[in-house]
């Protein structure tokens, strides 16, 4: 293995002095994400396997190539999950994709994000340099804490050859409710549900119909369905609904008309937008299916209080993220620059210029 | 292509402030900030000499007391245009010395930015003033059925300013997270005098994440002037398990044991025998006095699910071996569980003149063989130390005991606590879960990294503050420094984490 990476780290070096530019790839099951990808392939696949793997410790240490089926597999052998429950958009996506494109699943705001599991990573700076942040423990506040700030650059600080993630066991008890409800009225439940110790783990609105996924232990589960009545829905069609949300598999998320994820405060009003909606995360991701110029999407969002990104089937030469401040860009600059500084990791997917 | 990044000077070597102009600096700052808020004289500045970490004191040219986030702004741009540095200061709780003075530069205490904004209990969000004491965003919450989660043991007077610039953890974070996990938004302002704001009132911002940058960066990137923190609903019940144990190891196998079987605690924490004595002489606890160890397990949501965890974790700690099991009957019987544990430093301040607080994280399993080497230390050091842990989380809080007004027993409790720090390092770890670098823990910093990623640090730093003006010297060492130190202890350690640097 030490091998391969030096050898990335030569062409790496060579990219940089000769102003080559790469594109990092794991399965390539997020190709379709951010704007268009551009430079020369540098597939991860070889950098695969299991590096340390502790139940009692809660962490993973796992190499980015890693096909994320393949440490799933292996989490769930031993009772425990990603809780972040990250999107399999496809059967190749690796760990290392998972990570770069910093996406969650349904469990995303009982749990945390993907930043908020990682806990260490090795990756290969834009000068060939192979560095080591955080580590395999908890609690650490040594150094800045940049594996965490790899969640979601999308490829573009570095190349990630190895991850030391948080991972939790799975619930005990689950159980999925369904009640009818408006979108004003699901997402004024969701909230005042949030503010309760119930042990909901996932939510859906769409079309008159909310679903909520309750996690835990036993005892937490059952008493919960007893006090918020709704409908229950069986495991097997619940499984394929948060499977469905999950992976995008969903009838919701095909087609090829411009899918927007709208990150909002959990409480934003109704979008009032037109466009079929979906709504997950307690209010706080709402994806919409709609023609309507980007900037009018972003200006309702931005009132809002939140985000959008164009996800799929939009212009990818355009903005697929939300335009940053002035003085947020620039730091977003400066730091792709104290990483990169010769531009040589996936330029352009996330911004233009960085 | 390279030149692009130009890499900070201030990586290399320490930068030289002395030309600092005291006299020019307070008249510039006396054009934004009343009389009162502008201390230069000796014995107005006296109070601010040093942090938590009072064997460290340094005096700074001016301390600066703004009410406005305009007032910060220009404060900033003033020292960016007269380069000097600052240095942010909350309660001055911090135990690393993060909040120390600089010789030539600026305390900008954000004491002033004492107010809670909003709190929002439908969204479940607080927005508050970086001067606003943890415990009180909780009081605050309280009646809504909802708390700020992260507790440190200083919540009583940290601030939420200084939390974000420690990532302070608590003896809950191990299931309800850290600081960075429980921030929706940090507002702050560069040393440019610009304002940025670092995550969202979403669950997550466009482009690089930098709040994790930002949160735990020690005051090095921003100043912070509003936190916007996720309050999390009160649990209907939280119950308390103490153990006690006739051996270590074993109480430490129990941790593990408990999370193995899928149980995630609110809280997990171990003292060991010389700790329970301790604490036991100054507050009762009821801690069983003939263990060698003893751990306390909380188990906290619905009195169905609190009923389960707790049979549960009993069975556990059981086949463990523990000596003896009590369960908390009420809710004074479990704050007098805890009480102890939150005695732990005032107690060891009780039977020791002085003490050094250690702050290594290690994966749990290696539990065993950290203590083992923390009593031949003991020995080899003539000096006692007593253990309390987050055990759950692999964070130690070593107490070393030592008296300063003993010649040399300073230097011995540094050099015992070095070595319990690199011990940290080589057994997989870091050498602090939640105090900071600081000033406190810089040397070692050159043991956990090499110079790749020291330099690094120095280039995410610069890519905020590229003059190095926001409080230089603290928290990532220069490549100086640790050459320096390397060959200090060059022979007392095998492996050297900068084999490149010049070393004689």
């Amino acid at each position: 293995m030490d091998e391969l990476i030096q050898a990335w780290s030569e062409r790496v070096r060579q990219a940089a002095a000769s102003g080559g530019k790469l594109r990092i790839r794991g399965g390539g099951s997020k190709d379709f994400y951010g704007r268009e990808p551009v430079g020369e392939l540098l597939e991860t696949g070889a950098c695969r396997g299991i590096v340390n793997y502790e139940p009692s410790e809660l962490v993973v240490t796992v190499r980015a190539g890693t096909p994320l089926a393949e440490l799933e597999a292996a989490l769930a052998e031993q009772g425990q999950m990603l809780a972040f429950e990250p999107p399999r958009f496809a059967a190749g996506s690796t760990v290392g994709g998972c990570i770069a494109a910093g996406l969650a699943g349904p469990r995303r705001a009982a749990v945390g994000g993907v930043r908020d599991f990682v806990l260490g990573a090795r990756l290969i700076d834009g000068r060939g340099d192979v560095l080591r942040f955080g580590g395999e423990v908890m609690k650490n506040v040594a150094g800045y804490d940049v594996s965490r700030a790899l969640a979601g650059s999308l490829g573009t600080l570095g190349l990630i050859v190895e991850l030391s993630l948080k991972v939790l066991p799975r619930p005990v008890a689950e159980a999925t409710l369904r009640f009818e409800a408006d979108e004003a009225d699901a997402l004024h439940r969701l909230n005042a549900w949030g503010g309760q110790a119930l042990p909901v783990s996932a939510s859906a609105w769409r079309g008159g119909g909310l679903h909520l996924r309750l996690s835990g232990a036993s005892a937490a589960v059952e008493a919960a369905v007893a006090r918020l009545g709704g409908e229950g829905v069986d495991a097997a069609e619940a499984e394929a609904l948060w499977g469905g949300l999950r992976d995008h598999t969903d009838p919701f998320f095909s087609g090829s008309t411009p899918l927007w994820r709208l990150s909002l405060p959990s409480d934003a009003l109704a979008l009032a937008l037109d466009g079929e909606q979906l709504v997950e995360w307690g209010g706080a991701q709402r994806w919409l299916r709609s023609e309507r110029p980007a900037a009018d999407i972003r200006r309702r969002v931005e009132v809002l209080g939140g985000h959008a990104t164009l996800f799929r089937h939009g212009d990818r030469q355009g903005a697929c993220f939300h335009p940053l401040s002035e003085a947020m860009m620039r730091l977003q600059q400066n730091l792709k620059n104290a990483f990169d500084p010769a531009g040589v990791f996936n330029p352009g997917r996330l911004y233009e210029g960085l | 292509m390279a030149d692009r990044f130009e890499e900070p000077a201030f990586g290399a070597v320490e930068r030289d402030f002395s030309q600092v102009d005291k006299a020019r600096l307070v008249q510039a700052l006396s054009r934004v900030l009343a009389p009162a808020s502008l201390l230069y004289d000796l014995e107005d500045l006296r109070p601010y000499e040093c942090d938590g970490m009072a064997a460290l004191r340094q005096l700074p040219l001016v301390v600066v007391l703004p009410d406005t986030e305009a007032q910060v702004v220009e404060i900033l741009k003033i020292c960016a245009a007269q380069q000097v540095p600052v240095v942010a200061r909350g309660a001055g709780t911090g135990l690393s010395g993060g909040a120390q003075p600089h010789r030539f530069g600026v305390v900008l205490s954000l004491a002033r930015f004492g107010r809670i904004l909003s709190i929002d209990a439908h969204a479940r969000r607080a927005v508050v003033q970086p001067g606003v004491r943890n415990l009180a965003i909780s009081e605050a919450a309280a009646p809504f059925g909802l708390y700020y989660a992260p507790d440190p043991s200083s919540q009583i007077a940290c601030t939420i300013g200084g939390n974000v610039a420690e990532n302070s953890g608590g003896v809950h974070c191990l299931k309800y997270g850290l600081t960075i996990h429980n921030l929706l938004k940090v507002r702050g302002v560069t040393i440019q005098g610009e304002i940025v704001e670092f995550g969202s009132l979403a669950l997550d911002a466009p482009g690089y994440d930098l709040l994790p940058l930002v949160t735990g960066s020690e005051g090095m990137l921003a100043v912070v002037t509003e936190v916007t923190v996720k309050l999390t609903p009160k649990p209907q019940l939280a119950q308390c398990v103490l153990a006690a144990f006739d051996d270590v190891v074993k109480a430490g196998d129990a941790v593990a044991a408990i999370i193995a079987a899928g149980i995630i605690p609110a809280g997990l924490e171990m003292m060991d025998q010389p700790a329970t004595a301790a604490v036991e002489e100054f507050v009762r606890a009821g801690y069983p006095l003939d263990a060698e160890a003893i751990l306390l397990c909380e188990s906290d949501g619905t009195p169905e699910e609190v009923a389960e965890e707790i049979g549960r974790v009993r069975a556990i700690l059981e086949r463990s071996g523990a000596t003896d099991i009590c369960v908390s009957r009420d809710e004074a019987e479990r704050l007098r569980f805890w009480a102890g544990r939150k005695a732990a430093f005032p107690a060891a301040g009780r039977i020791s003149p002085d003490y050094y607080c250690m702050d290594g994280t290690i994966p749990r399993k290696r539990l065993g063989e950290m203590l083992r080497a923390i009593q031949d230390m003991e020995k080899k050091y003539a000096m006692r130390c007593i253990n309390v842990f987050h055990a759950g989380d692999g964070n130690l809080h070593p107490l070393i005991l030592f008296d300063a007004n003993k010649p040399g027993d300073q230097h011995t409790a540094e050099a015992f606590g070095a070595e319990i720090l690199e011990l940290s390092v080589a057994l997989g770890g870091t050498i602090t879960g939640e105090h900071g670098v600081g000033i406190e823990k810089i040397n070692q910093m050159c043991s956990q990294f090499a110079t790749p990623e020291i330099k690094a640090f120095h280039r995410v730093k610069a890519a905020f503050d590229p003059a190095g003006l926001l409080n230089p010297g603290k928290a990532i060492p220069t490549l100086n420094r640790c050459a320096e130190y390397g060959r200090e202890r060059m022979g007392r350690t095998s492996p050297q984490a900068h084999p490149d640097l010049p070393r004689f």
